[in-house]
């Protein structure tokens, strides 16, 4: 039981990544008919946002004092943060937090990514087959990666949690379960801040004004243009927040994986299996699929699942995607009509 | 749709033969006369002729076309480890294995069309990639690679005489390393681009042409499209799976990378930049990524130094600083702004582009109808 429930959080945090990946995905696809292969990269953008929020925030100054002495006898070299100088405790704070502050970054700059890649190439690929879309994304995802390595370097760069939320919560004594069950800290939170992210994309969606222009839009995107909204602002906006929201999953998401430059195109596969699981351009679709998917795939990644089955851990995902386009072309939660062939 | 002859097609064959055949001259003076670069040449110009049978024809976007690549190497070292290490059954074998792998594929793929296609393709050999690297490493040996051994069996070889060491495979006593593999993948090469050509004026790649532009009409007419698709993916899974047999063939060992979907990638690359659909633009697509892979990754700081020395000293900085970070390392970063490009604008890749600065010189010199003659210069291909 403890297992059972261990598995099913590890899979829940990774089904949050999925979810919100997918999430922007399938908006890109819902609103403007657009496939995007760089949406891995986005993420993967997010990611080193933070990383370079840190490394920002490490600057720091050094001064020789000649009253201590290290072991060697010469004067020691005392580094200081800068911040840390400036402004004082709150400043060791600060460093402290960075990947959660690298979000404030990470926001305005992602959003700006987003539009900026819709108005300078995707709106030139409305009308063209989606091979053309897939094949310019995928040539746009290689020149993100390709520059976040010329500058960051080909290795995983790691990124620590705030100390206060590095270690592991007592997840079993909460429950009841007795000892033994343990969580790390930074992945309820992340679990918990994918949850808020979907909950906020969705209301959005659902219960602002702005949102139904937009979903009438994906209905209808003629018949809303005739009444006088420029329907096309508003989906340029919504693939920016598409970009924005899977930049900020990227930033958050360096205490669980050190990010590298190709960590876009590992999830990129995935989230676009999520996205056909869940049914192209819907959204509950996508983010039901997500953690689905993130939860099969830690079951099976189970030792006694894995006797039984060898291999099953790497496969259990795809094999989920093939099922459901053979069966239900449309996915779990797909509009009858959109994309089914 | 151009007509062809016979003749046309004997010219067309003999002017390609002399080319591949004389490569090794004609790229003396590029720098790329080394027999382990032009054996890529010809091996990627294989997989890439094979890819355009199945995308340039059918329009179906294959991502998982590296799955057959890497199974065509496994098989092929496993010939060479039972039974000899002739290149001939491992070819054989490499080929018939992948096709019947594509055939399974194929199967099931082609029941969607469009990106559905392109994602069951790449669940596909994802599939097979990780199972390589996991629960099938007694026959792919995981991460280290299958490699030859001097503990194998090889069955036929043992019967005639005991061999010493770990031989290299071989054509009935000729080593396959340096020219003389060069010259086995080039007759391959030729051999192929022979079949595609046949298949690009047959009937067969009329239907398959007919798909692309337009299915339902296909099939409103009674006409089982399925058939057809299959017969092109499983043709083309043939061609990657002889692809990754002559690479194992030039190298013998193979591992589960080629499996990876960035090479199912890169074989899509190499078709577009040369031209989808057109007959020797997945050959010089190939050729091209190739080269300057090999080229450009080998430049450095000093050598860029070197070629803009005739420029005074800052000015010879500043170039130097821009064009550092699109070579050496960063040559994937200048592959995928140019792949971006030719989406973009010359979506018949580098084949179009000639076809277009053909039309000019030609619109130029006669003066006189110049629209006609340049829509019949673009409408030649078939890119809708």
């Amino acid at each position: 039981m403890d297992a059972f429930l261990l598995q099913l959080l590890n899979g829940l945090d990774k089904g949050g990544a999925y979810a919100l990946i997918a999430l922007g995905l399938t908006l890109g696809f819902g609103t403007l008919g657009v496939v995007n292969f760089a949406h891995g990269a986005l993420f993967m953008l997010g990611a080193f946002i933070a990383v370079l929020v840190n490394r920002l925030l490490r600057l720091e100054t050094v001064t020789i004092d000649p009253d201590q002495l290290t072991p060697w006898g010469t004067p020691a070299e005392i580094h200081t943060p800068l911040v840390q100088a400036w402004l004082g405790d709150f400043g060791a704070v600060l460093l402290q937090y960075s990947v959660p502050l690298s979000l404030l970054v990470a926001v305005p700059i992602m959003l700006l990514f987003g539009v900026a890649m819709e108005r300078g190439l995707i709106r030139f690929f409305y009308r063209r087959p989606h091979a053309d879309q897939i094949l310019v994304t995928f040539g746009l995802a290689i020149v993100l990666q390709e520059v976040i390595k010329h500058y960051f370097g080909a290795n995983p760069i790691p990124v620590s949690a705030p100390p206060a939320l590095s270690g592991s919560a007592n997840v079993g004594e909460w429950l009841g379960l007795g000892p033994g069950v343990y969580y790390p800290w930074w992945r309820l939170v992340y679990l918990s801040f994918s949850i808020v992210m979907v909950g906020l994309v969705i209301a959005f969606l659902q219960f602002t004004t702005w949102g139904m222009v937009v979903r009438a839009g994906m209905q209808d995107r003629q018949t809303v243009g005739f009444l006088g909204i420029n329907i096309q602002r508003r989906f340029t906006i919504v693939f920016g927040i598409a970009a924005m929201v899977a930049g900020m999953a990227g930033a958050m998401y360096t205490p669980i994986v050190p990010p590298d430059y190709h960590l876009g195109m590992d999830f990129l596969v995935l989230s676009f299996v999520v996205v056909v699981v869940g049914g192209m351009g819907s959204v509950a679709g996508a983010v039901l699929a997500g953690f689905l998917l993130g939860v099969l795939q830690s079951f099976a990644s189970m030792n006694e699942v894995k006797d039984l089955l060898p291999g099953i851990d790497q496969v259990v995902i795809y094999l989920v995607a093939v099922v459901i386009l053979l069966v239900r072309p449309r996915g779990l939660m797909g509009q009858r009509g959109i994309m089914e062939d | 749709m151009q007509m062809t002859t016979l003749r046309q097609e004997v010219l067309f064959m003999a002017i390609f033969t002399a080319a591949v055949l004389t490569m090794p001259f004609w790229l003396e003076p590029l720098g790329a006369s080394y027999p382990d670069l032009l054996q890529k040449f010809a091996i990627y110009g294989i997989f890439a002729i094979g890819f355009n049978i199945l995308f340039g024809l059918t329009g179906y976007l294959s991502f998982g076309h590296a799955a057959f690549l890497g199974m065509g190497s496994y098989a092929a070292v496993w010939s060479f480890k039972l039974l000899t290490m002739n290149v001939i059954p491992a070819v054989i074998f490499a080929v018939v294995l992948s096709g019947i792998f594509a055939a399974a594929i194929g199967y099931v793929s082609l029941r969607r069309s469009g990106i559905y296609f392109s994602i069951l393709t790449l669940a596909f050999a994802q599939m097979s990639y990780n199972l390589a690297y996991s629960v099938f490493t007694p026959i792919t040996n995981g991460e280290t690679g299958l490699q030859l051994s001097l503990r194998d069996p090889r069955i036929l070889d043992r019967t005639l005489d005991e061999a010493a060491g770990i031989p290299f495979p071989e054509f009935f006593g000729t080593e396959m390393n340096g020219y003389a593999g060069f010259y086995f993948c080039a007759v391959l090469l030729i051999i192929c681009f022979f079949i595609s050509m046949r298949i690009f004026h047959s009937p067969f790649g009329m239907t398959l042409r007919a798909i692309k532009s337009n299915q339902s009409r296909m099939g409103y007419t009674g006409f089982n499209t399925r058939p057809y698709t299959l017969a092109a993916f499983v043709i083309s899974g043939m061609y990657a799976g002889l692809a990754g047999a002559l690479l194992a063939v030039t190298d013998p060992l193979a591992g589960a990378e080629r499996m990876q979907w960035t090479a199912s990638g890169e074989v899509v690359l190499m078709t577009i930049l040369g031209g989808a659909g057109t007959l020797v633009g997945p050959v010089i697509g190939a050729g091209v990524i190739k080269y300057f892979e090999n080229i450009f990754s080998a430049y450095h700081e000093a050598r860029l130094h070197e070629i803009f020395s005739f420029m005074p000293e800052p000015l010879q900085n500043f170039f130097v600083t821009i064009t550092a970070p699109f070579v050496g390392e960063g040559w994937f970063l200048t592959l995928g702004l140019i792949f971006m490009l030719i989406v973009t604008f010359l979506p018949g890749g580098l084949m179009e582009g000639a076809r277009r600065l053909g039309g000019l010189v030609v619109r130029r010199k006669s003066q006189q109808e110049p629209d006609k003659l340049a829509t019949a210069g673009v409408g030649a291909q078939d890119h809708g």
